[in-house]
This record gives structure tokens, C-alpha cells and sequence, in this order.
């Protein structure tokens, strides 16, 4: 009996999946532990949440999945049309929806919205794929993101548009339109550029010179690669990094808790770190290389490359190559929302593994 | 537009899946690569900028050291108080700040006007006191608002203390708060290190002279902080090590009398010990007080010491340069007896004035004072010897012989800043003066010369050590105020010139002839008066310098504005057959020596030789019969 019950709950679960997230769900405790070991058991429960949305989510067939793809697009983007009317702000930024129980960022919808509704459209249009609909899906693409960057949250813009973008050119945007786009895009920065808010550009300034503000805005980006640089290639040891635990790594515990881990377990923990997220991703791209639909393919493509774009990100912002644009650490950081919406992400790539036969049966 | 073609695209799908798979794998090395960069090429650098974060060196000031006078009591100290500071880098607006601190404690005007001065001279991130001296009650009332004030804080600080306050002030000078010259100073002996934290410099007197002593050596803590800059741990300590005490040659009582004996004259009195050089008393009043200085003096203060027209900032008794007048005398004379140029009992006829060059130079007593021999010349002080005498040595002799006892140039005191005088000669006016016809030495310039009056021109200090050389029978010392320094770790003492700069080439029995004629002085000479009933025996010269020229007419003293009145001077020592103390003595505008100057001296002896206390100021003398001075 309790056998039973035991084998239909680990039937739609993906062991490689899971246990390449559980080491990575590990590496967070312990990170978490050494940079707020009060905000252990909070997170324990996080996981505990975001296990049980994943699980829930593997046991759904993509078929349903595709069927709430326009529904979940469309209830994203009134979301954040309401976000752009009637949203909280904080931090001089437009992003909370208060419900009146609860606030939520309206934004993190889409990033599985995102890249399901265009699988959808792609799958909706596979029998002919014509330049036409490449137009349209950047068109879909570009509303959301347009709304998300208005608020503004130049991070969650970039996950989103990359989600997009990553089902786009699974689809097969043709090449010479990529590097067309590429061109335009590059030529169009200096436009760009004036769009953007001015803490939005001292960011960007400040990446190329972080010492130029070094009490300001610059100092988050110094005092993280100080971390990290100090951690050497051992690491001072979990809870000994003096950058962590005295304050000088700022929001330590969620977007630079990349800079506590790197110093207490030093390049040999980043190696560590960076092969859990390779293999992470090696899996989701097996599983999209095996899905039985477009959709899903496209769908299981995107989703795993929106936990590199996350790790990448951040990464490279923490460690001084990117800017500062406010991406957690897949997994690792701490923090509810991330977490499910990512496992929300695993579930889904465990379904289409799960039903990789079914349209060939 | 193309056709399903499903095997195609299939085919396509996984060429695009394989060149993200690529491009995952390129980012992923481009991280590893920076990790690299960070964690093994630069991370010793990286590692030095964690420690620097981490470790702050917390600079721990010594105590300064002690002034005390030769019986051990206390001219110089610390104490500690609370201050109220201020950091300027933390306080967003510091106008609202001190208005809002005003509405809780009391800050005056006058303490604005300091910080602000503070705050223009400041340049590190170093905080400033808004206010000195809390009251307890006040440091409670500024802790339980200490919320609504970010970077203002209480601090507890050593303060110098000067405890007789205006008393020998031109002696043991003053600290304030260090300047750039300071700096300067401190870089010249590569002690930034130890001046890390030490908010005060020695800036006149002993204060600066043995600023180095004093300071001690600074201690560290080295604490571990977080990002806030408050410290979490100290790691280690380094105790700091209080500055060397000063154990003074001077008497503080006969320093305390000899201030007093001028009451509210202006003046100076240096009085040495002739054995050793070591000073007694060195008086330059008006004093002022020194405590003024010492958190940063206001502005109201400083101006009223700087314009006051009785200069009380000047170190009369090293940067005043007066004309010795007939205090001169004994000098020539010896020089005349050493030169071979005057035998003691030689006489000259003294018909009361002296004609040289078509020029009449005039002896004070109408008549003259008849045959005068050495003995007589010094006792009732005769003018006209001296004309002659001057004559007969010649103005290069003079020079060369007074230089030799120190008059003209830096006595060498442990003072800075001293003034070197005039000691005149032909090489010394060719240097003053720019056109050929003032740099010509005229013969009838020697004449005044030889009275102490003319371009003579010497500080009371350097009379002071002249009188002590002869007193000591030429064997000449370095005057200096520290006798020895004691360092406060060990208990180590380290004397303070205890040996003879030099021994004068001066045969004995000359030396008794003057120093035989100046007990006639004041035994039955112009310091009689001063020195009647005097139960030792002692020897001095009184002296009048001209402040200007009358041109020939009589010197009415009545009759005179009083800063135009001429200065008072006198030399002593005592007892005269084994000196303990010898001094000179300087009233500006006092008129006669033996009027204003010769009293003074009579109370400071008699308390060093007697411990007889004086009852009031010294007074003048208006009775006291002048001479020839």
C-alpha cells in the first residue's frame, strides 16, 4: 500500500532531474546557512513548496500544458497591464500587484508564460512556418518585455525576452535574420541608451568601472569580486569568509550569495557549482532533443536555457562581468518565488520527458 | 515558405539545440576563466583588499608627558574630559546638525567659529569637537539623543592642562591642534606612524622644543570590522607608551616671584645657575594663558592677545633685543683688562663729557665725576671712561671680545626661535645695510658703543648667561630650562648639558676686579639703594637703554609719554664669592636700573638666597639716585 503510493508519486519524476537540483538545492543550504543561518528553515519550506508545484506540474500531460498556454499569456499580461495602473512601488520601481492578501510580482508569471505560449503558437502554426509568424512571436514577445522594462526591472526583462528569444530560434529563425536583428540591435544601443533610467545606466557605467563610485554604486560589484578574489582556489571555509560575515557583501543571501560561496569554497566550489548547472541543463536539453512535439521540444529547449541565462547572469554580474541587473542564482539563491517558479520549469521538463512517447505510441 | 518536412526538422531542431548546448558550454568556460582570473592570478591582491576591509589599525594616543619644575611640582599636564565631535564625511548638512545640537546643549557662538576654523584647516575624514568640557549632565543628555544624530559622537580625550593658567607661559609655550607646518615636521623625522591619532603639537617653548619627547610612542589596536566600521573584535594591542617627563632647572616659587616682583610692568628676568647654566626663572611678562590655546584658541581671544599694544605674545626674554646701557660696563672692562688695553688702577680725568670728532658725548653728572679709576668707573658708572675706552679698544676688539661671551648670537636655550641681537661691528653694518654711505663704520659710532647704547642691541637671556660666564669665572655653559628627561617607562633620567661649552681665555685676577667692583655697586653704587641691608654679599650693574635719542637734551622723566620712557635694566649674582644664581633683569619704559630693575632683582635674590618671601610687587624706586647710566 504505502509501496504503491510511493511509486505513483516518484512515477512522473525524473531521477537524473531531481537529484542534479537536489545537489544544487544542497550547495544552497549551505550557502544559505553560512550567509542567514536564520533563513534556513524558511527556505527548507520553499523547497518544500516548490517540490510539491514540481511534482504536481510532472504529472501533467503537455497536451494540458498547451491548452493553458493562452490563458496564462493573456492572464500575464493583465496582470501587468493592472502592475502598470494600479502597482505598489517600491524602490522607485513599479512591480508589486497588491491583491489585498498578498502581493505578487506579476512579472514572474511570465517567464513560463513566455515561452509557453510561443511553443504554443509555434506548434499552433508548424505546418507551414512562414516569416510571417516569426514576426508575430516577436511581436508576442515583445509586449510582455516592453511592460516588464517599463516598470522597471531591466532583470526580469532580460529573462523573459531571453525566454522568448530561446523559443524563437529553437523554431528556427533562419540565421541571416538573427545576425540581420543582431546588426540592427547593435545599431540601434545608442537609442537604446537614452530610453534607459539613469540608475539603469550608471549600472551599466559602473560595470566598465566599478572603482570610478567605489562608496556608491560600485561598491556591491567591488566587494563581491574582493570575495570571491580572496577565496582563492580552496576557499577560507564555510562560515569563515570575512567579506560574508561582516557585512560587506551586499544582499548576501539572494543575488550575491554567488560572492559568499565563492569565498568560503573557493574556484574548486565554483568548479563544483558550474558542473551541477552543466549537467542540470545537459539533461533539460536531452529531454528536448527527445520530446515527441514541437511544442514540447521547443517548450523543453527554452525552459533549460532560462536556468543558464539565470546562472549566467548572475555569475557573471557577481563576479564583475555583466551588469548589475538583479538576477538570483538559480536554485541557490534564497527567496520563494525563484524557487517555484523554476521547479514550476523542472516539473514541466519532467511531463515532457514523462510523455516523450505517447504521440509516437 | 516552407513545407513540413518532419525528419528535416527534427534535423534542424537538434543543430540548434547543439549550438546552444556550445554556447552554454562557452559561457560557462568564460566564467571559469574570470574565476581564474579572480580567485588564482589576482588573489593576492584581492586577498590584501579583504584584510584591509577586515583589519582597521586603531591608533591609541600616549599620554604626554609631564612638565615639572625642579622641586617636582606640576607646570604641565594631562586630564581627561568628554568632547562632543563631529565627523564632517558623515553628517549630510552640519549647519542643521549644530543648530539641532544647540537646541539640546549649550553651543556658543564661539564654538562655532572654532569648529568651522577646525573644519577649514581639516582634510582627512577626521571628526571634529563642536564642543570641549562636557558636563556629565550633558554627555547624558547627548546619549539619550544620540539616535537623531548620526556621526556625532561623545568622546573621552586627554586634555593638556596648564594648572597656574597665565604663569610661565613664555617658558613652557602651548599645544594646539596640528597644522600643516606641524605635519612638515613630523614628515622631516618619518613619524607619521607614530602621529596617527595625535590631534596636538607642541607649537612655542618647551612644548615644542621637546614636542618629540613629550609625544611618547602611539599605540595600536588592531580591530576587525564589519562593513558599518564597527569594530566586532580586537585582535591584537600594541599599548602606547606615555610621552618622557621634563624635570625643569627652573624654581616654579622663584619664577612665581619674580613674576610677581614686575607687577604690572612689561618685561623680562633670566636667572642661571652659573655652575651649570641651568635656568631659575626665565620671565617675559606680560604671560598669557596657555590653556586658552589648547583646544583651539576663539577668535575673540586670539585677536585680544595679537593686538593687545602690550604684545603679551612675544618672548621678551629671547625675541626682545634692548640696548644694554651701563650694564655693558663690567664687559668693556674686562675686555679692556684681558686686551691689555686699561690696568685697574689707571685713572682718567672725567671733566663730564668726552669730544670726539667735533662731537660732544655727554656724561649724566654735570661736572664730571673727576679722576676715575677702574673701580670707580663701574660702581658710580662714569660715561666718559667708556667713551674713551671704546676709543682705545677700537670697535673690532669690542666686537670680538663680546661675541666671545655670547652676546650677538643664539644662546642655544632649549626655547626655539630665539633672536640672535645686534652685536655691531664694521662686518655686521656692511651686511645690514644696502647703500655703501650706511655701510661705512664711522669712528664716533664706537664712542656710544662702549656705553652699551648705539646699534647694541641683546636679548635679556643672552645678558643673563654674559653675567653668569663672568660670575662662573668664564667657564661658559649653555643656558637651558629642562635639567633632565625621564623616561617613563624605565625611570631612565638623561641630563641636560651638563657639560661647559667652553672656558673663556680670561686670567683670574682680572675677573676679580670687576666682579669686586659690581659688590661696590651695590654696596655703595647706583644699586646700593636696592641692596641696603641685604644679608649676603652680592655683586650687580644697573643700566639704562635709551629707547630714543634726545639729541643732547636733558631726559625728564615726568614729562615723557611712558612708552617713551627709557628701559630699565640690571645684572646681578650672588653670593658674590660663590655664585649660586646670576640674572639680568629688563623693564621696558621703567626709566633708571636702579629705579625699576634693581628691586626685582633684590626680591628674587633674597627669596633664592634667603627664602624671604617679598610682600608686594617690587617697587620703584622714585628716589633712587641715577648716575650715569
Amino acid at each position: 500500500m504505502i509501496r504503491n503510493f510511493w511509486l505513483k508519486l516518484i512515477a512522473p519524476i525524473d531521477g537524473p532531474l531531481l537529484g542534479f537540483s537536489a545537489l544544487l538545492l544542497l550547495v544552497a543550504l549551505i550557502a544559505v546557512g553560512s550567509a542567514s543561518p536564520e533563513r534556513v528553515t524558511a527556505q527548507l519550506l520553499n523547497i518544500a513548496v516548490a517540490l510539491t508545484v514540481m511534482r504536481i506540474v510532472a504529472q501533467m500531460p503537455p497536451q494540458r500544458l498547451m491548452h493553458l498556454a493562452l490563458p496564462a499569456y493573456a492572464f500575464g499580461i493583465l496582470l501587468l497591464i493592472a502592475v502598470a495602473l494600479f502597482g505598489d512601488v517600491s524602490k522607485g520601481a513599479r512591480r508589486w500587484l497588491n491583491l489585498g492578501f498578498m502581493r505578487i510580482q506579476p512579472s514572474e508569471v511570465m517567464k513560463i508564460a513566455m515561452p509557453l505560449m510561443l511553443a504554443w503558437y509555434f506548434q499552433k502554426h508548424e505546418a507551414m512556418l512562414r516569416l510571417r509568424d516569426y514576426a508575430v512571436a516577436v511581436l508576442l514577445l515583445l509586449l510582455p518585455v516592453a511592460l516588464i522594462a517599463r516598470q522597471p526591472d531591466l532583470g526580469t526583462a532580460v529573462l523573459v525576452s531571453a525566454a522568448g528569444f530561446f523559443v524563437i530560434f529553437l523554431a528556427g529563425l533562419p540565421w541571416k535574420v538573427i545576425i540581420g536583428l543582431g546588426a540592427a540591435g547593435a545599431a540601434a544601443a545608442p537609442f537604446a541608451w537614452n530610453l534607459l533610467h539613469d540608475y539603469q545606466r550608471s549600472r551599466v557605467l559602473t560595470l566598465f568601472d566599478p572603482e570610478r563610485d567605489p562608496l556608491g554604486k560600485g561598491f556591491h560589484i567591488i566587494q563581491s569580486t574582493i570575495a570571491i578574489g580572496s577565496g582563492g582556489i580552496l576557499g577560507k571555509g564555510w562560515g569563515q569568509g570575512t567579506q560574508a560575515q561582516l557585512e560587506f557583501i551586499p544582499e548576501r543571501h539572494t543575488d550575491f550569495i554567488f560572492a559568499v560561496y565563492s569565498e568560503e569554497f573557493g574556484l574548486l566550489g565554483n568548479l563544483v557549482l558550474l558542473f551541477l548547472y552543466a549537467l542540470l541543463i545537459g539533461r533539460g536539453l536531452m529531454i528536448a532533443a527527445n520530446a515527441a512535439t514541437l511544442f514540447s521540444r521547443l517548450l523543453a529547449g527554452a525552459i533549460t536555457l532560462i536556468f543558464f541565462t539565470y546562472a549566467f547572469v548572475n555569475m557573471g554580474m557577481v563576479s564583475g562581468i555583466l551588469p548589475v541587473v538583479g538576477v538570483p542564482l538559480p536554485l541557490i539563491s534564497y527567496g520563494g518565488t525563484a524557487l517555484v517558479t523554476l521547479f514550476l520549469g523542472i516539473g514541466i521538463l519532467m511531463s515532457i520527458h514523462k510523455n516523450r512517447m505517447l504521440v509516437q505510441k | 515558405m516552407e513545407f513540413k518536412n518532419p525528419q528535416e526538422e527534427l534535423e534542424r531542431f537538434g543543430g540548434r539545440l547543439a549550438f546552444a548546448g556550445g554556447f552554454v558550454l562557452f559561457c560557462f568556460a568564460l566564467l571559469f576563466a574570470r574565476f581564474v582570473w579572480l580567485q588564482v592570478i589576482q588573489h593576492d591582491y584581492y586577498q590584501t583588499r579583504a584584510e584591509e576591509n577586515r583589519i582597521s589599525l586603531v591608533p591609541m594616543v600616549p599620554n604626554r608627558g609631564l612638565i615639572v619644575d625642579r622641586n617636582d611640582v606640576v607646570l604641565a599636564r594631562n586630564y581627561s574630559a568628554y568632547t562632543l565631535e563631529i565627523t564632517p564625511s558623515k553628517v549630510k548638512n552640519l549647519e542643521q546638525t549644530i543648530d539641532e545640537l544647540a537646541t539640546i546643549l549649550d553651543v556658543q557662538a564661539k564654538d562655532r567659529k572654532r569648529f568651522h576654523k577646525l573644519l577649514a584647516e581639516s582634510k582627512n575624514f577626521e571628526s571634529l569637537p563642536i564642543r570641549t568640557r562636557l558636563s556629565d549632565e550633558e554627555v547624558a543628555i547627548f546619549i539619550a539623543h544620540r539616535y537623531r544624530f548620526p556621526g556625532v559622537d561623545v568622546k573621552a580625550r586627554l586634555f593638556r592642562q596648564y594648572p597656574f593658567g597665565a604663569f610661565a607661559s613664555h617658558l613652557l609655550g602651548y599645544i594646539g591642534r596640528v597644522n600643516d607646518r606641524d605635519l612638515e615636521k613630523i614628515e622631516e623625522r618619518d613619524a607619521e606612524d607614530n602621529y596617527r591619532g595625535t590631534e596636538h603639537f607642541g607649537k612655542t617653548g618647551l612644548e615644542q622644543h621637546y614636542e618629540f619627547e613629550l609625544h611618547g610612542i602611539t599605540g595600536f589596536e588592531q580591530v576587525e570590522v564589519d562593513a558599518g566600521g564597527r569594530a566586532v573584535r580586537t585582535l591584537a594591542r600594541t599599548a602606547p607608551v606615555a610621552g618622557n617627563n621634563l624635570t625643569l632647572t627652573v624654581d616654579a616659587k622663584l619664577q612665581e616671584i619674580a613674576e610677581k616682583a614686575f607687577g604690572d610692568r612689561k618685561g623680562a628676568l633670566v636667572a642661571i645657575e652659573p655652575s651649570t647654566g641651568g635656568i631659575l626663572a626665565l620671565v617675559a611678562v606680560p604671560n598669557y594663558d596657555p590653556n586658552l590655546f589648547v583646544d583651539g584658541i576663539d577668535s575673540q581671544n586670539w585677536d585680544m592677545l595679537n593686538t593687545s599694544p602690550d604684545k603679551p605674545m612675544v618672548n621678551r626674554a629671547l625675541n626682545g633685543a634692548y640696548p644694554p646701557g651701563s650694564t655693558f660696563k663690567p664687559f668693556m672692562a674686562l675686555g679692556a683688562l684681558t686686551l691689555g688695553k686699561r690696568r685697574a688702577e689707571q685713572t682718567i680725568f672725567d671733566p663730564g663729557f668726552y669730544n670726539f670728532g667735533g662731537h660732544t658725548f655727554r656724561d649724566d653728572k654735570k661736572g664730571g665725576h673727576g679722576s676715575v679709576d677702574m673701580y670707580k668707573s663701574i660702581v658710580h658708572s662714569c660715561d666718559t671712561y667708556y667713551y674713551m675706552l671704546a676709543n682705545d679698544m677700537g670697535i673690532d676688539n669690542i666686537a670680538s671680545f663680546m661675541g666671545s661671551l655670547g652676546l650677538g648670537s643664539r644662546t642655544g636655550v632649549d626655547i626655539d626661535g630665539e633672536s640672535e641681537g645686534v652685536l655691531p661691528s664694521p662686518e655686521w653694518k656692511k651686511k645690514r645695510f644696502r647703500k655703501p654711505e650706511q655701510q661705512k663704520w664711522y669712528a664716533g659710532e664706537t664712542i656710544s658703543i662702549g656705553i652699551g647704547q648705539g646699534y647694541n642691541a641683546y636679548t635679556p637671556i643672552q645678558l643673563a648667561q654674559a653675567t653668569a660666564t663672568l660670575a662662573n669665572n668664564g667657564v661658559m655653559f649653555r643656558p637651558h630650562l629642562v635639567r633632565h628627561i625621564t623616561d617613563t617607562r624605565t625611570g631612565k633620567q638623561t641630563l641636560i648639558e651638563p657639560q661647559p661649552l667652553k672656558t673663556l681665555p680670561l686670567k683670574q685676577e682680572h675677573i676679580d676686579v670687576i666682579k669686586n667692583a659690581m659688590v661696590g655697586v651695590n654696596k655703595e653704587g647706583t644699586g646700593a639703594r636696592a641692596f641696603a641691608g641685604a644679608e649676603y654679599v652680592s655683586a650687580g650693574k644697573t643700566g639704562t637703554a635709551q629707547v630714543f635719542s634726545l639729541k643732547g637734551a636733558q631726559y625728564k622723566e615726568g614729562g615723557m609719554k611712558k612708552e617713551l620712557r627709557d628701559h630699565a635694566l640690571f645684572i646681578a649674582f650672588a653670593p658674590a664669592d660663590q655664585p649660586k644664581i646670576a640674572l639680568a633683569v629688563l623693564v621696558e619704559n621703567g626709566g633708571f636700573g636702579a629705579q625699576a630693575a634693581a628691586p626685582i632683582a633684590r626680591q628674587v635674590l633674597d627669596y633664592y638666597l634667603l627664602g624671604k618671601l617679598p610682600k608686594a610687587p617690587a617697587p620703584a624706586d622714585e628716589d633712587a639716585v641715577e648716575e650715569d647710566e
